[in-house]
């Protein structure tokens, strides 16, 4: 059986070659060059450890990526909560309400966020109707955290979803039979058991938060980059590899220790990764 | 309905506008008679469309990043139903190592794989061809197909394949005849998927394409960073339309999967 397992598993050789010569290898090529370029060193990331500015950079990327899982966690528990607890049939409409913005391309995603926000733009001629003054949102960090979290809602919900919809509706239903008020019965019963779809959308949504370059370059500001951003100013603007290849170093430990986080999470509450991934 | 429920809904509600409805601007904005972005929009012209189908920059564009990602659709689908088709038959510890290896390009941020790819291609002369284009395109879509037909498997009932087998078929016209079929709306999916993967790509495209070989969306990038230009919103709808319309056979053809099994 297992010569004729591993004639079937010749299979999968071509893919996992383009991934390995396609992606891993260029990858490897740009962390090295944070070692290599522009001589052997660690003058890159001597750079990364006292510059001012690319602190700056990596505080705020982080930040904006802690506050973009916050909000997207709160606008999609209730809507993960409808989907789970509705019939199918609502349940697949929704689904698609979800998925097809998950599909549609990012930029023109970002081009339509332009065109409501800015000065003369959809947002502020409805304010303006109502009296109000224009408000200054393009070239901020509300603009990058509105077109980041609009974008990042589908890897929130399904995970919630894939945990909720194995909720056994007895349960809540029990606290409240025994006398729990209906808030009490969502809070102590319903809600705990869902956490574990609430760790693992919010892990995948940092992880993927930390890598957002469309959107911040487009609604964002230049001067409030992000590490992606500053990542390719570096290399295609300062021709400087290797602090592009320090800071890609620095964002692949992020997404290690949270990916590392997500595994222990999954092994403790019990979640198949697998299944999450799947979902999406 | 009570009280509680009716105000889930309207907060859903509100939500799913807020996923959906923003990006719907772009129509309205595409047919703008004036040269300008302002809202609302002025008046009805096709002038912006005409544009974009007579400049040689946008078209050229447009028919690259058909090409490109009708090719990725096909090679990605190929090697990525080969792929789950392998794992699934070896189980255990290769398989999942396997598994979580496709899907690295799902995880890594793109820029870090863009600019690693630049270095590469720089050295292979790889940058601004097609060749280039489809390989990086290619694995970035793969994870894709090996997830929708991994899942389709999953369901698959084995013993049809052995019968074919008992029935005097070999190996390769039992997969062919029996096996593919099975999995064909796995497959469809994962094929309507690569293509959008590969037709809305900008970061890793950006990096690899030079003014010889570019696709929309890095003609649509460039755009939005120079002037305001309507046919860029002529272009934002065109990319749209294209990719709903992937995106609703790709969501359908799983759908189907559900009926037969």
């Amino acid at each position: 059986m297992s010569t004729k397992q591993s004639r079937t598993a010749v299979l999968a050789w071509p893919a996992l070659l383009l991934v390995a010569l396609g992606f891993i290898v260029p990858v490897a090529i740009i962390l090295v060059m944070s070692v290599t370029d522009p001589q052997p060193g660690t003058q890159n990331f001597e750079w990364l450890a006292t510059n001012s500015t690319a602190h700056d950079i990596m505080w705020r990327t982080i930040y904006i990526a802690v506050l973009a899982t916050l909000i997207t966690a709160v606008l999609a528990y209730p809507f993960a909560y409808l989907m789970a607890t509705s019939s199918t049939l609502v349940r697949s409409i929704l689904m698609v309400v979800v998925l097809l913005p998950f599909w549609t391309s990012m930029m023109v995603r970002a081009f339509a966020w332009i065109i409501i926000l800015q000065k003369n733009g959809l947002l502020n001629t409805v304010l303006g109707a109502f009296g109000i003054e224009p408000l200054t949102i393009l070239g901020t960090n509300t603009a990058v955290l509105i077109g980041m979290c609009q974008i990042l809602m589908p890897f929130m919900v399904l995970p919630m979803v894939s945990v909720m919809v194995g909720i056994d509706s007895r349960l809540p239903l029990a606290a409240r039979i025994m006398g729990a008020p209906k808030w009490k019965a969502f809070l102590q019963v319903y809600f705990p058991l869902s956490l574990p779809g609430v760790f693992a959308g919010s892990l995948i949504v940092f992880i993927l938060s930390l890598g957002f370059y469309v959107t911040p370059a487009l609604l964002g500001s230049p001067r409030q980059q992000l590490i992606p951003n500053a990542l390719f100013t570096q290399v295609l603007e300062l021709l400087s590899w290797g602090k592009g290849g320090a800071l890609a170093v620095a964002t692949l430990v992020m997404v290690g220790a949270v990916f590392l986080l997500l595994f222990l999470v999954a092994k403790v509450m019990g979640i198949k990764i697998g299944k999450i991934g799947g979902g999406l | 309905m009570n009280k509680s429920r009716v105000t889930l809904w309207a907060a859903c509600v509100f939500i799913g506008l807020w996923l959906i409805a923003p990006t719907l601007i772009v129509i309205p904005m595409s047919f703008n008679e004036q040269r300008s972005l302002a809202f609302p929009p002025k008046g009805f012209s096709l002038r912006w469309f005409e544009n974009f189908f007579s400049d040689a920059q946008w078209l050229g564009g447009f028919l690259n990043s058909v090409q490109i990602a009708l090719l990725t659709a096909v090679l990605a689908t190929v090697l990525g139903t080969l792929a789950a088709y392998g794992l699934f038959k070896v189980k255990g510890i290769r398989e999942s190592i396997g598994r979580n290896f496709l899907i690295i390009p799902m995880i890594i941020p793109s820029v870090i794989f863009g600019v690693g790819l630049y270095s590469l291609f720089l050295r292979l002369g790889l940058v601004g061809t097609l060749p280039g284009f489809l390989i990086a395109h290619t694995a970035l879509a793969v994870p894709y197909v090996v997830v929708t037909v991994g899942s389709t498997l999953a369901a698959y009932n084995v013993s049809l394949e052995r019968a074919a087998w008992v029935c005097g078929a070999n190996k390769f016209r039992a997969f062919i005849g029996v096996t593919v079929p099975m999995l064909m709306p796995g497959i469809l999916s994962g094929a309507f998927f690569a293509f959008i993967t590969s037709f809305d790509e900008v970061v890793v495209s950006m990096f690899i394409s030079s003014p010889y070989l570019q696709t929309l969306p890095v003609t649509m990038f460039a755009g939005m960073q120079r002037e305001v230009d309507p046919t860029i919103a002529a272009a934002a709808t065109l990319i749209m339309i294209t990719t709903t319309a992937a995106a609703i056979g790709g969501i359908l053809s799983q759908h189907l999967k559900r009926k037969r099994t």
